[in-house]
């Protein structure tokens, strides 16, 4: 069993483009002050601002969780939202429901989630439809550094 | 090369970092998409975009790039330009538009991250 060091919660505003992005740029100050190696870091930030963005673009509100422990760094991406009705196509690279405004802002290209996925060890979505979505990543600490 | 020959070579006026132009670059990522720049920048790149709102910052420095060249003529607001400031990354503007900058850097040897 993995001993936690340190557990943060952070809350996402749905449609609050100027704040897009505020939390993931916490934790990337927050894991270099921890002295997380740059290509783990990397990793994470780059998973947490994907995710915040969908959060931004598609859910009313979310919780981004980040759990540290002697192995890994867990997310747990956590929001109230319209839900994603077939995963397993939300997955593919290209494949978007992204609106004007959404890729006005340089998102919304069908990158996002399949971003993610690349970039965890171990990745997991859950969703509602018309309730929300759960999204869980894994980047283990030893594997690339 | 040099940001610093990079501004020369492509007219660039300095937005951002004036003192930070010494850093020396390897390798580019352009796109106006932020995906693509954080799905293939692997550090340390010149990310040249025509996307010039907060989020095109935001990425530059999720994705830990040198520096941010924005082309054909599109300028940040004040904001987005105080925020490099903040996070310490030089900002670039040229007219050119994204292909002809392409063009000459990669001439000049620069490759793209793949």
């Amino acid at each position: 069993m993995a001993a936690e060091l340190l557990r943060e919660s952070y809350e996402i505003q749905g449609k609050n483009y100027d704040k897009a992005g505020e939390v993931s740029g916490e934790i990337k100050v927050l894991l270099r002050d921890l002295g997380i190696d740059a290509v783990n870091m990397r990793r994470v930030v780059i998973v947490a601002y994907e995710g915040e963005m969908n959060v931004v673009m598609y859910a009313h509100r979310g919780t981004l969780t980040l759990v540290l422990t002697d192995r890994d760094i867990n997310l747990e991406i956590r929001d109230e939202g319209p839900g994603i009705p077939d995963i397993g196509l939300a997955l593919e690279e290209g494949y978007s429901t992204a609106s004007d405004e959404m890729r006005e802002m340089g998102f919304g290209f069908g990158m996002g989630l399949p971003n993610m996925k690349k970039n965890s060890d171990e990745f997991r979505i859950e969703s509602e439809v018309g309730k929300g979505t759960f999204v869980f990543a894994k980047i283990r600490l030893n594997a690339n550094a | 090369m040099k940001l610093h020959e990079i501004r020369d070579l492509l007219q660039c006026e300095v937005l951002a970092g004036e003192d930070d132009l010494s850093v020396d670059i390897h390798q580019v990522v352009a796109s106006d998409g932020m995906s693509e720049i954080l799905a293939f920048a692997k550090s340390r790149e010149l990310m040249i975009t025509g996307l010039t709102n907060i989020q095109s910052i935001r990425t530059a420095d999720i994705a830990g790039v040198s520096a941010v060249l924005y082309c054909r003529g599109k300028r940040p607001d004040k904001k987005v330009i105080d925020f490099a400031k903040e996070k310490r990354i030089p900002v670039l503007a040229t007219k050119m538009v994204m292909f002809d900058i392409c063009g000459v850097l990669y001439n000049q040897g620069l490759k793209g991250v793949s």
